[in-house]
Formats: C-alpha cells, sequence, structure tokens
C-alpha cells in the first residue's frame, strides 16, 4: 500500500524553563521536556492509524506536527513525499497543506461562537479563495445535519451536532489525511457510536486517511487499522491492531490493556499497575517503563531500548520476543 | 424586523436591563444629558458665546429671579458677563461630552490594537506593549494626561494653540486610558488563543491579521464595551480636572470643567449657583455613565460579581 | 432485609429560572445497604451528579430539593439546616469529588486537613488525630506517609491527590461515600489503582459507595447495582451483571449496544438517534420517548413511567415487550 505519512525520528522538545530574571534569582538552570523523541512511523494511505497513551505521551504533539501547527526541532514528517516544514516551492506547500484537516477534541471551543455554521463550515476554501456557492449546504448534508442549519450559531447545537460541523468544515477542502485528536472524548457514549459511525462511512466513501489520536482503548480497537503505543515521548510498540489487542508484546501495552475496565468485567479483580507515569521534564534513565516494569533487567536501566521487528510488530524492549 | 425586535427584547441582555432600576435610570439620565448636549443649538434660550448677544446689564442674575436691570429672568441665572448659566451648560455639556467620546474611542483603538498584538504574537513585542503598559499604570491617570498634554501643547504652533486645544486634550486623555484596555484584550485573547478554532483557522491558511481581526476581535468586544463605558466616565472627570487646572479647554470654548473654574471664584461672594450648577451637571453624568458601565460589567461578565 | 445506608424517596430537585423551572432530578427512589457499591451511569446532564449533591445537601442556588426525602440510617437529612448538614458530611456521608483540587484546600498541609476532619467528627486527642491521620494516608498507600503528611495539595501528583481526598472522605469513618466521577481526570492505569483502592477500602470497613459516573466500563468493573439515569430519571435499576449483560429500558439497550466492545473491530455500532433533550424542553410523557424505536402513543401521553410501571427494574411501559 500507498505511503501518505511518513515520519521520520520526530523530535520535540519545549522549552518548559521559568523565565530568566526567575533563574538567576534562583539559581536554577533551563529545563526541556522532551514532548516527542525519535519517533518513526509511517501511515498507509486510506487506511486508519491510531496513537495511543497516557497524558505526556506526546501523542497530541505528533498530531500537531503533522498537521503543521507546531514545528519539529529534529526529525521530519513528509506528507505525500512532502516535507512542509523544509519545502520551498509555495504552490507545493499550498497544496500539500490542503490536504491535511484536523478534528479537534472539545467540540464547544473549535467552533468560533461568534460565526455562522456556514461562515464556520467553508472557512478553508474560501482562505484559499475557492468558490463556496451551495457548499456549506453539501457540506452540512454530508455529516448528517439539513442544509437549513447553515444560517445558525453554534450555541444552538449539541455536542454531537457541533462535532459533526468540525467534520464537515475538515471535509470542505476535500482532503486526504484528517488528523482526529480525541475525537469522541468530550461525548456521551450514545453520541460517540454517532460520531464514530459517520467517521467510518466518510473514510470508506471518500478514502481519507485517518490518524486516530486517543487515550480509549475501545475506540482505538473499534476503528484503527494499526496501531502506535506511545509511553513519555517513544513510541513502544506498534502493530496491526488485532495483533497488538491480541498479542501485546511490549510490557507498557499489556499493562495497559489489563488495566482499562471491560464491559463485560463483573467484578473483575486485577492487579493494579505499579507507580504512576514519571514526571516527562526528568524521565528514567535507559528505557523509561523501567521503574514500574515487571520484567525489568539491569540494561533495561541503562540502555534505551531500539525498535526491533518481530513477526508483524515494531517493539522497543529488549524483553520482548 | 419586528421579529427580530421583539427576540432582542427577550434577550437575557434586555431582561436583566428591565429588571435592573439603577440600569433604566441611569441610562434615561445619560440619554436626557447627551441627546440635550447634542441639541444644544436647539434648546438653550442663548447662544452664550456670542459677545454681540450679551448684555452686561445681566450679569449676576439670581436663578428665577427677575434681573434688577433688565427684568429678565434667567432659570439658573447668569455669570458676571451675563452669560446665561444654563445655556452655559448646555454648551459646555457638548465639548465635555465630545472630549470624553473621541479621547475612549482613541484609546479603545489604540489599546484593542495593541492588546491583540501583545495578546496574539506575544514574544518580546508583546513584553514590550505590557511593559510600557506597566509603566504607565504607575503613574496616575490625570498626572499622565498632563504630561502628554504638556508635551503636545509645547509642540503646536502658537496661533493655532487655542484651535488645537481640544484635540490635544482628546490625544492626552486617550492615551493616558488606553492601558485598561490593552490589558483586558490582551487577556482574553490569550484565552481565545489557546481555543481550538483558532488552530482549525491557522489549519485553513489564514493569516495572523485575518485571526486576530475577524476571529479573536468579536470575542473579545464584551469586556471591551464594559472598559469604554466605564472609561468614559473617567474621560470626563479627567478632561474636567484639566480644565479645571486651567489647561485645559479654553475659556472661548469652556467645558463643564471651564465653567467650574470659573464658578469656584465666585463661591464665596455669593454667586454660588454658577459653580454649583455645572458641577451638579458634571457629577449626574459622571454618576449616570459609570453605573451604567457598573451595571454592563455584571451582566457581561457575571463571574466578577 | 438488612437496614439501608441510604434511602432515597422521590427526590426531586428544580432549578427555578426566569424563563422556565428546570427539573434536573425527577422522582429518583433507590436504597444503598451496607457495603454495598451503587453505581449511577447517565450521560452529561442526566442529574446524576445533581443527584449525589442533593443527598450531601451541596446543590448550588437556585437548585434546591423540591419533593421527596432522603434517609440517613433511619435519620431524615434533606430538611436539616446547614449547621446540621455540615456534621453529616465527613461523618456520615464522605465525598470524593472528579477534581481532586476542589476538596483539598490549597493552602493547608494534606496533615492539617485530615487531623481537622478527624477531630471534628471523632472524640479522639489531638495526638490521635495525629497518629490517625498518618495511619489514613498509609491505608490509602501514600509512600512515606509520616514525612509527606506536612506537604501541600500541589506537591502531589494526579493519583497520589485523588488518593489523599479518598483518605480525607474516609477518616471519619462515614457509613457512605460518595464518588463523583472519581477516575475520570486520571490515566488509565492510575484509574485502575484508585478503584482497586476505594473498593479495598469500602470492603475492609463495610462503606457503601454511590460510585457516579459515565464510565460503564468501571460501573461493571466496581459495582454491585446499577442505576441508569436518562433526562434527570432513572429508567433502570438492578444487579450490575444482569442491567449491563439483558438490558430492560429501551435506552439501556441502546446505550450497550452503541458502546464500542473490546473484542470487536470495525463492526458498525449500534447508535441511538438524536439526542438527550434539554432540560427545559422535555417532551411530555416518558422522555426517552422521541428516540425510543419502539415507542408507542401511550409513551407521549401523561406523566412518563416510573420504577414500578414494569417489573420493577426499568422505567418503561413495555418492559417485558421490548426485553422479550
Amino acid at each position: 500500500m500507498k505511503t501518505l505519512v511518513s515520519i521520520n525520528n520526530l523530535s520535540r522538545v519545549f522549552d518548559v524553563s521559568r523565565p530568566w530574571l526567575n533563574r538567576l534569582i534562583e539559581r536554577g538552570s533551563k529545563e526541556y521536556l522532551h514532548a516527542v523523541s525519535d519517533v518513526s512511523l509511517n501511515i498507509p494511505a486510506q487506511s486508519i492509524y491510531a496513537l495511543v497513551g497516557e497524558s505526556g505521551s506526546g501523542k497530541s504533539t505528533i498530531g500537531k506536527i503533522v498537521v503543521g501547527l507546531l514545528e519539529p526541532s529534529n526529525g521530519s514528517v513528509e506528507i505525500g513525499g512532502v516535507d512542509l516544514a523544509r519545502e520551498t516551492d509555495k504552490a507545493t506547500v499550498a497544496r500539500t497543506r490542503a490536504d491535511i484537516q484536523m478534528i479537534f477534541q472539545d467540540p464547544y471551543a473549535s467552533l468560533n461562537p461568534r460565526w455562522r455554521v456556514s461562515d464556520i463550515v467553508t472557512e478553508p476554501v474560501r482562505a484559499r479563495g475557492g468558490d463556496i456557492s451551495g457548499l456549506a449546504e453539501r457540506l452540512l448534508e454530508q455529516v448528517g445535519l439539513s442544509g437549513e442549519d447553515a444560517g445558525k450559531y453554534p450555541h444552538e447545537f449539541s455536542g454531537g451536532q457541533r462535532q459533526r460541523i468540525c467534520i464537515a468544515r475538515a471535509l470542505a477542502a476535500g482532503p486526504k489525511l484528517i488528523v482526529c485528536d480525541e475525537p469522541t472524548s468530550a461525548l456521551d457514549v450514545s453520541v460517540q457510536a454517532q460520531v464514530l459511525n459517520l467517521m467510518s462511512d466518510l473514510q470508506e466513501e471518500l478514502g481519507l486517511t485517518y490518524l486516530l489520536i486517543s487515550h480509549d482503548l475501545t475506540i482505538v480497537r473499534h476503528m484503527a487499522d494499526r496501531v502506535g503505543v506511545l509511553y513519555l515521548g517513544r513510541l513502544i510498540e506498534e502493530a496491526p491492531c488485532d495483533d497488538l489487542f491480541d498479542n501485546p508484546r511490549h510490557p507498557y501495552t499489556k499493562m495497559l490493556l489489563d488495566a482499562a475496565p471491560k464491559l463485560d468485567g463483573f467484578g473483575r479483580e486485577v492487579e493494579p499497575p505499579k507507580g504512576e507515569i514519571p514526571d516527562p521534564i526528568n524521565p528514567p534513565s535507559g528505557c523509561a517503563f523501567h521503574p514500574r516494569c515487571p520484567l525489568a533487567i539491569d540494561r533495561c536501566k541503562q540502555e534505551s531500548p531500539q525498535m526491533q521487528q518481530i513477526a508483524s510488530s515494531r517493539v522497543a524492549c529488549f524483553r520482548a520476543g | 424586523m419586528r421579529q427580530a425586535i421583539a427576540r432582542a427584547w427577550a434577550s437575557d441582555f434586555m431582561w436583566s436591563f428591565r429588571h435592573s432600576p439603577v440600569a433604566i435610570v441611569s441610562f434615561i439620565v445619560a440619554m436626557v444629558l447627551i441627546m440635550a448636549a447634542i441639541l444644544a443649538p436647539f434648546i438653550a434660550p442663548h447662544t452664550p458665546f456670542d459677545p454681540g448677544s450679551l448684555n452686561l446689564m445681566n450679569g449676576f442674575s439670581s436663578p428665577m429671579q427677575p434681573n434688577q436691570f433688565t427684568g429678565e429672568v434667567f432659570w439658573l441665572g447668569t455669570d458676571d458677563q451675563g452669560r446665561d448659566v444654563f445655556s452655559t451648560i448646555l454648551y459646555g455639556m457638548r465639548i465635555s461630552l465630545f472630549v470624553g467620546f473621541a479621547a475612549v474611542t482613541f484609546a479603545m483603538i489604540l489599546g484593542v490594537t495593541l492588546g491583540l498584538i501583545a495578546g496574539y504574537a506575544g514574544g518580546w513585542v508583546g513584553t514590550l506593549i505590557m511593559r510600557v503598559a506597566d509603566v504607565q499604570l504607575t503613574f496616575p491617570g490625570i498626572l499622565v494626561a498632563m504630561l502628554i498634554f504638556g508635551i503636545a501643547k509645547g509642540f503646536t504652533p502658537i496661533h493655532l494653540r487655542d484651535q488645537m486645544a481640544i484635540w490635544v486634550l482628546i490625544f492626552a486623555i486617550g492615551l493616558s486610558e488606553w492601558v485598561q484596555f490593552a490589558r483586558v484584550v490582551r487577556g482574553a485573547t490569550l484565552v481565545e488563543k489557546g481555543k481550538e478554532y483558532v488552530q482549525a483557522a491557522r489549519l485553513c491558511g489564514r493569516s495572523g491579521t485575518a485571526i486576530m481581526v475577524r476571529h479573536i476581535l468579536p470575542n473579545v468586544l464584551g469586556p471591551v464595551l464594559v472598559i469604554a463605558t466605564i472609561s468614559l466616565a473617567l474621560s470626563i472627570i479627567a478632561e474636567a480636572t484639566l480644565s479645571f487646572l486651567g489647561v485645559g479647554a479654553p475659556p472661548t470654548k469652556p467645558s463643564l470643567g471651564t465653567l467650574i473654574r470659573i464658578g469656584q471664584g465666585y463661591l464665596f461672594s455669593g454667586e454660588w449657583w454658577i459653580l454649583l450648577f455645572p458641577a451638579a451637571t458634571l457629577l449626574t453624568l459622571a454618576l449616570a455613565v459609570n453605573l451604567l458601565g457598573d451595571w454592563l460589567r455584571d451582566v457581561l461578565n457575571p463571574r466578577l460579581r | 432485609m438488612v437496614e439501608p445506608v441510604l434511602s432515597v424517596r422521590n427526590l426531586q430537585v428544580e432549578i427555578p429560572l426566569r424563563k422556565s423551572l428546570l427539573r434536573p432530578v425527577d422522582n429518583v427512589s433507590f436504597d444503598i445497604a451496607p457495603g454495598e457499591i451503587l453505581g449511577v451511569v447517565g450521560e452529561s446532564g442526566a442529574g446524576k451528579s445533581m443527584t449525589g449533591n442533593a443527598i450531601i445537601g451541596l446543590l448550588d442556588r437556585p437548585a434546591h430539593i423540591c419533593g421527596g426525602e432522603v434517609w440517613l440510617r433511619g435519620q431524615r437529612i434533606d430538611n436539616l439546616p446547614p449547621e446540621a448538614m455540615r456534621r453529616i458530611r465527613g461523618k456520615g456521608i464522605g465525598m470524593v469529588f472528579q477534581d481532586p483540587l476542589t476538596s483539598l484546600n490549597p493552602l493547608l498541609p494534606i496533615g492539617a486537613q485530615l487531623r481537622e476532619t478527624i477531630s471534628e467528627h471523632l472524640p479522639v486527642s489531638n495526638d490521635e488525630a495525629a497518629a490517625r491521620a498518618i495511619a489514613a494516608l498509609e491505608e490509602v498507600g501514600i509512600p512515606g506517609a509520616a514525612r509527606r503528611v506536612d506537604a501541600y495539595p500541589h506537591e502531589f501528583s494526579g493519583g497520589m491527590r485523588q488518593r489523599v481526598v479518598i483518605a480525607l472522605a474516609l477518616c471519619a469513618e462515614p457509613g457512605l461515600v460518595i464518588a463523583d466521577e472519581p477516575t475520570t481526570a486520571l490515566d488509565v492505569s492510575v484509574q485502575a489503582q484508585i478503584i482497586v483502592l476505594l473498593k479495598r477500602l469500602c470492603r475492609e470497613r463495610g462503606t457503601a459507595i454511590m460510585l457516579v459516573t459515565h464510565d460503564m466500563g468501571v460501573i461493571a468493573e466496581t459495582a454491585d447495582r446499577v442505576a441508569v439515569m436518562y433526562a434527570g430519571r432513572l429508567v433502570e435499576l438492578g444487579p450490575v451483571r444482569e442491567v449491563l449483560s439483558a438490558p430492560c429500558h429501551p435506552y439501556t439497550i441502546g446505550l450497550m449496544a452503541s458502546t464500542p466492545l473490546a473484542s470487536q473491530n470495525r463492526k458498525r455500532l449500534n447508535q441511538i438517534p438524536g439526542a438527550m433533550p434539554r432540560l427545559d424542553a422535555l417532551p411530555p410523557g416518558c422522555a426517552f420517548q422521541p428516540r425510543c424505536t419502539s415507542a408507542r402513543e401511550v409513551c407521549g401521553q401523561g406523566v412518563g413511567p416510573d420504577l414500578t410501571a414494569g417489573d420493577g427494574r426499568a422505567a418503561c411501559w413495555f418492559t417485558q415487550a421490548v426485553s422479550a
């Protein structure tokens, strides 16, 4: 299958130091947060790739770098062979940007409350000077709303309907890739099902590629073709969806799957995972997971494991295999 | 059209207006005063600053009493030159309100623009703008206005000074009041900037200016309206203070402040009305506008209550 | 039959607004037995948190209880004066909220907050209160409790903070804990720790829990019985295994079918059409009727069904017909 998105050795560092005057007075040094460290992955065209991880795993940062809201500190993101951070030809940049869109987590904050829905959903086209006659109505009907809704304001819609409007806006410019950052975590279960079904239908109809960012394993299992698991900014396991859920190879993935509450787990007594996610500003040495890992050996404390191919999975663990 | 009015009447905003006696009374008072000022040439019984129409014999007439020489009756009395106090107040309020509105508009445009830039662009530009604002805040507004007024007057050619005085006044008061706008707009911009609709607009390929003007500006106007109303009251008082100190509106175009300055000279010689009526008008005007601003703040920003 | 710890009868909460009178909790009745965990689920706005807040007397004005009764161990508590209610909170009912920061005073060391709660509700000396505070922290798994007792809330991570809140809720040994979305703000691995902790402590002490959450998985693993709320009303109440694997009410049936299962990939999800009605636009009759596929004429008339309408488990006129 053709690769649409190719992420190579991507890193992103944030300067989280206190202002220089405070540093001077408190004799502190500069502090950096390695939000993403050396992540490489490929997303095949017309597939759904899911990134999962807990808070501080860097999944949202990767999403923002892919769409171009953040610049990489190191490494590159190529979309259809174009690296937006380095490409100099303006026409190519504009064409590639139009191929990427994003759906955000909070359907209340992602629509400008002072704009009419028709202006919101057509903005990607208007901003590029395209023809928008009848576009708003067509888009709204495509996401299951009525064309008459175009003249209304966002506050007249429920959370699920707002997320449909967000999807309509993402579709407006005819993108190839849509980055979905926790698209349903602000929605109730019954509405979540509507949005997930809509996303599936649109993907099949329009041949879209999704980068799905989520902490909810059931949604990932339901939607994804391929899954990458992140821990403290590093990709620690990547596998086809079924393989990952049926046969997790990294101890962190196993822990995550065990810890997730199960709908049919009546009265389940699990041994809870050890410890909490470490401070990402001062991550543990070697493999960042070693303080919580039941399988950790001395080597894990010193060396950071590289990705290795095992069957259809890639795992960054010395003890996997 | 009728529907739109009905909907506006039923809106939360109008509801809380209808249920706030303070807001209704101050709105009516402010409107009556503003209309009176605008319509001064039609309402005023005399044209007080046309020397040809003045009769010195009318000087120092008491309110509602026939003048001892001419027998003319002046509602609020006359001053030393025989000018009708009621008419001078109407014309003076015109100047005061014009300076107030113009100064607030100037401060608003300047403050909102700088606040948007400081909030959205951030970086050293934002820091610079806000540091200037902080420094200015450490001085009382009226001192800043006097300083700017003095400097600006120094740059005005002498023969234009009286003519330009009003504009210099507007410039000085406006410049002393932009800080409030900038601070509030910057804060609101920082909040809005973090919201996802701004990121969505960036993904649509919108430029920074377009995002600031078309996306963020409409969402920060609520607090701006509140500050503008409160600033209007402050500007009117600032203008009056400057004029009272003799550095504001010239005696040829007296504002309420100038009238008060003129009147205070007669306070102890028995002609109390020359001071009292302009002062009472100023107080009423500033109070009404200020109360209206307080009410607006409560309505538009319930958390501040 | 053991006497229930908490008994709620026909509880009604209303919020008078200038345009309308909202009823976020309407005619809700349930019991919680000692040591039992009752899960309360529902979508946002279904009234589940409001029910919890009404029970502990923490409704924000202008919301107030306008009908029904709340009994705590045989004492009626819904009409108590604020001072008496304050004593009940802590001693009678402990509370755990979603955001640990709202239940902890940021300006006081956690030890001081624990000691204050303990000595206010229990007849112990200061020294014993201090010892109990440390014991409580040890019990909830705070490493180095004796050392960290003087730390401030911001010095703890989110999961540790929630442990402190649990220690605070349990230190006066209440018979009932109301936990409102206790794990929603936490990561999956920490969530598992907190749930295990809450379950263990309550089992050891025989404390009952009212667990309010929107997460069906958490309910399945934790609760003994489950109450499903919709638009302010209780629509189904029963043992967790039965309600989740063989739901009776059409809403619960739809809810379970629309939840993605961990074992199925890419199967089309069942969806309930529409969204929950807003409280100011409730339909007549059964509130779920406009979205219900098996609604009939009677569903849209009069007062909606309550739990007594069917076999005592679901508030639906046609329970048997639907589940058959």
